[in-house]
């Protein structure tokens, strides 16, 4: 039985708020795996354990100040979860060096669940924390998120100011800690988790020593720059856009299988010959044969306003971006057509890492006229994404794989990437969708020209 | 509010009572105005408001009239439709329900009923309110069911300058006014503000301005509405207190302006809580910034019961300051 | 002062006027000022039963609704007291008013129209029958709270005493209201103040369906209302003329200074209390012997015997009044409704003076 501790990741550093957990109750973890995301006064940063085995009683939850050294986590022998590691575990300060000083240690909401169950919870826009489990410890199964999400959406009890805040914050109420009375999601609870500052009680801080009010809670920070209530907010950014992009985008999926070995090869030998800072990586390409094949194919550049498709001016190329803690951004590359490749490259390079720290300037995210959504690095083979309204399509990048092809009647490897097309069925056809990837098959058997 | 100023008096120490005296002597000035009551005149007044003025002013225009509410409060009625400006004072707001017949059937009623011939320019004062141990027939805090009545204009002066200054505002009316003047504050001592020399009847006022909610109050409520946002700012609750003032028509404006700032909202009336004008407060929230609210609204009102004489019983009934904070508290939480 | 005369004969009719009876022609008159005044009087009360008469048909074809109170019998009490009243003077009626508003001047149009919730009618069509008001003739109304006009009439007589003016304020009311307090009130607060107030009572036996020996432990009202230290006396109030003998001797009284005066007129009401009334308080043959009391034919018969009346000038009064009638009743039918976007005018009196 091993404990994870506040790792101390800077001299200066005497204790970090804890942001995320990327890791639940059951899971297995290796030594070096990343477990837990943990802010402190200069940067939000990834932890990993130094133990192997499985997740036991996660200790603290998100948001929590911990200091340096505290216990966060149980990490056990490889196993079956036991008991003791079910979501109804209640996890205050557990026995350890300094049990005292682990603030505000509420009941972990850490459930224990598979990705599959998580997948769905996600799609289905279901807190799993809200879902009881049937499952063998409380495991939540796929049949209760299942009937979870057959079951009409629990009213949150939430203020007036509260709801009308979350919906022009774009939050999802459901998703949102209520602090109010019986758990009433309050409206600071809401600018929470948009990441806004709350409106302060009193203009000025209390006088010292003055008696605790119900509002003054200090072991808890909650401020616009703890990421744990941010996340949630973008979560429910995702979710009302993609529910709306779902209900209202009649979509068409088209899909094939382009061989890179032309672009690979031109890669490799460009790369060769160039500084190690000059490198391109294949995805630079794609992007860039994707803008391309986008002013080729203006029926799918642009976007969707007032029931009628405007078509763009120029092609800024979304790229959905992946963020550590979940969910997504979408930064936008301008002018992603006419961009020679290396700078390509390093436009990409810089949104990608400022998108995953939160850095993002506004403009950057200011409407792309096409998406492109590239699961490669995950593995994925084929994406089949769901459009950004009021985009008109979105192209998904599988991974490149090594494929048997047959050139000229020879069978032989070739390496492959699984391109497909989600589009706008109000905006244009399946001939239009098929004229796009079209082009990008035909612009990657040119690299050069790229 | 909106009170015309000047700057040519110096300031001085008075009294709400004597406030009160200083306006009715202004306005006995104009040869339409008397005051007519019971003990108007030689005995001064029940609470000494109208002390002297007999001698000034002299029997016919400072009127001692049996203890017939219902006859003098329907002849001042009668003399504001003769062409007078009548003042009449009625001892206390439980003796008023005697001239209820008068207030409503005739004060409030006559000019719609007569398709707008008939104006009544009157002005009706009253004392209500308890805190003084008078028990269950002097004590009612009734000025909520004369808010409810369309064609008068009910009035809370709560503090020294709205005493000294809404007589004349009340009189220059066409219509009846009704004056409450909360019986706890006849001897609220301060200076007045040198200078105002006129208020408005249609705003109510911020007394102290805050950030974290809106104590919404009038009368004899308001010097523990200010008590309380003195204790709450300790705990660092910047408590924004408004003055109704006029009751009716109440100045919504004022009152959703404050709560859209503060998004929260007690209501402190001294009245019965059921069908009180707190209730009217909180329904007009409730409907015009609903969206703006992020607590339910909360009320401070007296129990349910008769007032009683027992003194610890009388606080206990009637809305105090801590009372007022625990409200917020419960509201900010 | 007191210069109480209480009748305790009560109901017998007065006796003949001083004059030897004349017999003249059934179809012509002579004409004297006097002739002149009884003829007007009549008209008056004429107008007042034709007019009501009209309303029963009206109500009937529902184009009238709400309370209607009729007058029929009481005409001569009206009539007769306006006769003592000038034009500076004011006026508080009741509920049952159509009389009092007509012999006071109110025209037959207005009080018609209001009767049709007209915005031609005097309330504009807000007050209907039971609350006829006209400010320009110092009508204030049209109070259907029993006895609650009454303090408001002393009000009216303090503003004049308080000016030192000679105008009188008249106010009509009910045996009923004469056990409410306001009317015991009223009369306390207007003899202590010597204020010149009229009271008038009509007392017509019923207090709706409760009958005056029901309501009242001593039946004398103007007995009791002297004990408020005012003249009060009681009169024959199917008796025009001896109404307004009463009424002017009370009115000059009152503009010399000496105060409040109480009248008693003793009337009857020939129909139901209202519309709805059913009238079952009352035997039928007390009801025959009072209307063989008609004021209107009481005075006309009077004049026929007196020669001041024949068949033709009848017919041609009937005639005239009938054509008033027809005139209020089309104008009220052609009038137009007060807009209701104007529901809300005049809760409060409108900005920039008096409406």
């Amino acid at each position: 039985m091993a404990e994870f501790t506040m790792p101390s990741l800077g001299a200066d550093m005497d204790e970090g708020t804890l942001v995320e957990w990327l890791v639940s109750p059951g899971d297995t973890v290796a030594k070096g795996d990343v477990v837990a995301v943990v802010e402190t006064a200069k940067s939000t940063i990834e932890v990993e354990c130094f133990d192997s085995g499985t997740v036991g009683t996660l200790l603290v939850r998100p948001g929590t100040i911990v200091p340096v050294g505290a216990p966060m986590a149980v990490i056990g022998p490889a196993a079956e979860p036991s008991a003791h590691t079910v979501a109804q575990q209640p996890a205050g300060p557990a026995p350890g060096p300094h049990p005292a000083s682990v603030r505000a240690a509420a009941p972990a909401d850490e459930v224990v669940s598979t990705p599959l169950v998580r997948h769905l919870a996600q799609k289905n826009d279901i807190d799993l924390s809200t879902v009881h489990g049937s499952g063998k410890g409380g495991r939540i199964t796929r049949a209760d998120v299942e009937r979870t999400a057959s079951r009409p959406p629990l009213r949150v009890q939430a203020s007036p100011l509260a709801r009308r805040l979350a919906q022009s914050l774009d939050v999802d109420l459901g998703r949102v800690r209520g602090t109010g009375r019986n758990g009433t999601v309050r409206a600071d609870d809401v600018r929470a988790a948009a990441g806004r500052a709350p409106r302060t009680l009193g203009r000025r801080p209390p006088a010292a020593g003055a008696p605790a009010t119900p509002r003054d809670r200090p072991s808890v920070r909650t401020g616009p720059s703890a990421p744990s209530t941010r996340e949630p907010a973008a979560r429910s950014a995702i979710s009302a856009l993609m529910t709306r992009a779902n209900r209202d985008i009649p979509h068409y999926y088209l899909s094939t299988t382009i061989d890179l070995a032309a672009a690979t090869t031109w890669m490799l030998n460009r790369n060769a010959n160039s500084p190690v800072g000059e490198r391109l990586v294949p995805a630079a390409l794609l992007l860039k044969s994707v803008a391309l094949a986008a002013r080729q194919v203006p029926e799918l550049n642009g976007h969707w306003t007032d029931d009628e498709f405007v078509p763009a001016n120029e092609v800024r190329l979304g790229v959905a971006v992946s963020l550590r803690g979940g969910g997504l951004a979408a930064p936008a590359l301008a002018n992603a057509d006419s961009m020679l490749l290396p700078e390509l490259m390093e436009t990409l390079r810089d949104l990608v890492s400022r998108a995953r720290r939160g850095r993002l300037r506004a403009s950057e995210t200011a409407d792309p006229t096409l998406t492109v959504t590239n699961l490669g690095d995950q593995g994925v083979e084929t994406v089949f994404g769901v459009i950004y309204p009021p985009q008109v399509a979105l192209v998904g990048l599988g991974c490149v794989i090594e494929h048997p092809v047959a050139v000229d009647g020879m069978l032989t490897v070739h390496p492959t990437v699984t391109a497909t097309l989600s589009a706008d069925h109000r905006a244009s056809d399946g001939a239009t969708g098929a004229r796009f990837l079209t082009a990008l098959d035909r612009l990657l058997q040119r690299p050069e020209e790229l | 509010m909106n009170t015309r100023r000047s700057s040519t008096k110096a300031p001085s120490t008075t009294t709400y009572r004597e406030a009160l005296r200083d306006a009715l002597r202004d306005a006995l000035h104009d040869e339409r105005v008397f005051l007519m009551g019971e003990d108007v005149g030689r005995y001064g007044g029940c609470f000494g408001v109208s002390l002297g003025l007999l001698e000034e002013f002299g029997p016919d225009r400072i009127r001692d009239t049996p203890l017939s509410e219902s006859a003098f409060v329907g002849a001042g009625i009668g003399a504001a439709l003769g062409g007078m400006r009548p003042v009449v004072e009625i001892m206390t707001v439980n003796f008023s329900l005697l001239a209820l017949d008068q207030i409503l059937n005739n004060a409030a009623t006559l000019l719609h009923m007569s398709g707008g011939q008939l104006s009544v320019p009157m002005v009706i004062r009253m004392t209500t309110g308890a805190g003084r141990q008078l028990g269950a027939q002097h004590s009612h805090s009734l000025e909520g069911w004369y808010a409810h009545i369309p064609g008068i204009r009910v009035l809370a002066p709560a503090t020294l300058d709205d005493a000294r200054h809404m007589l004349a505002a009340a009189l220059a009316d066409p219509d009846p006014v009704l004056v409450f003047e909360h019986g706890s504050l006849y001897n609220a001592e301060g200076v007045l503000d040198p200078t105002i020399d006129a208020v408005d009847l249609d705003s109510a006022a911020v007394r102290r301005p805050g950030t974290d909610i809106s104590i919404i109050t009038y009368g004899g409520s308001l010097p523990k509405a200010l008590a309380a946002a003195d204790d709450l700012s300790g705990d660092g609750i910047s408590a924004e207190v408004l003055d109704l003032r006029t009751l009716r028509p109440l100045d919504d404006a004022t009152i959703m302006e404050s709560v859209g700032r503060t998004h929260q909202a007690v209501v402190v009336d001294e009245a019965w809580r059921s069908g009180s004008l707190a209730a009217e407060i909180s329904a007009r929230i409730t409907e015009q910034a609903f969206y703006e609210l992020d607590a339910p609204v909360q009320r401070v009102c007296s129990a349910e019961v008769p007032i009683p004489y027992a003194r610890q019983l009388e606080e206990a009934t009637l809305p105090q300051p801590a009372s007022i904070v625990d409200a917020v508290r419960l509201a900010v939480s | 002062m007191s210069t109480t005369t209480t009748r305790t004969d009560g109901r017998t009719r007065p006796a003949a006027r001083k004059g030897a009876r004349k017999k003249v022609s059934t179809t012509t008159a002579h004409s004297t000022p006097a002739s002149d005044h009884r003829l007007s009087l009549l008209r008056r009360m004429l107008v007042i039963r034709r007019f009501e008469e009209r309303c029963v048909e009206l109500y009937s074809s529902t184009k009238i609704r709400g309370f209607v109170h009729l007058y029929i019998g009481e005409e001569a009490v009206a009539v007769g007291v306006n006769e003592a009243l000038r034009q500076e003077d004011a006026v508080v009626s009741t509920y049952r008013e159509h009389g009092h508003a007509l012999a006071r001047g109110v025209p037959a149009d207005a009080v018609m129209a209001e009767m049709y919730g007209k915005v031609t009618g005097c309330s504009r069509g807000h007050g209907g029958s039971m609350h006829l008001f006209d400010a320009d003739r110092r009508f204030y109304g049209g109070n259907a709270i029993v006895a609650g006009g009454l303090p408001l009439a002393a009000g009216l007589a303090l503003a004049d005493r308080m000016r030192g003016s000679t105008r009188v304020t008249c106010c009509f009311f009910g045996d009923g209201a004469f056990a409410e307090g306001e009317f015991h009130e009223t009369a306390n607060l207007a003899a202590l103040w010597r204020l010149p107030l009229l009271m008038v009572c009509e007392n017509n036996l019923y207090a709706m369906g409760t009958s005056l020996a029901r309501e009242h432990a001593q039946t004398n009202l103007a007995m009791r209302a002297s004990s408020y230290g005012m003249p009060a006396w009681s009169v024959d109030g199917m008796d025009v003329l001896a109404v307004e003998a009463a009424a002017h001797q009370a009115t000059e009284s009152i503009r010399a200074g000496i105060g409040p005066h109480f009248l008693e007129a003793q009337t009857y009401r020939f129909r139901a209390h209202s519309m709805y009334d059913p009238d079952r308080y009352r035997a039928k043959s007390e009801i025959e012997q009072w209307k063989g009391r008609d004021p209107i034919r009481g005075l006309a018969d009077r004049m026929r015997s007196e020669g001041e009346l024949g068949d033709q000038t009848m017919e041609q009064l009937e005639q005239d009044v009938l054509g008033v009638i027809e005139r209020a009743v089309r104008s009220a039918e052609d009038a137009p409704e007060e807009p209701v976007a104007d529901l809300l005018r005049f809760v409060t009196s409108e900005p920039g003076g008096s409406p």
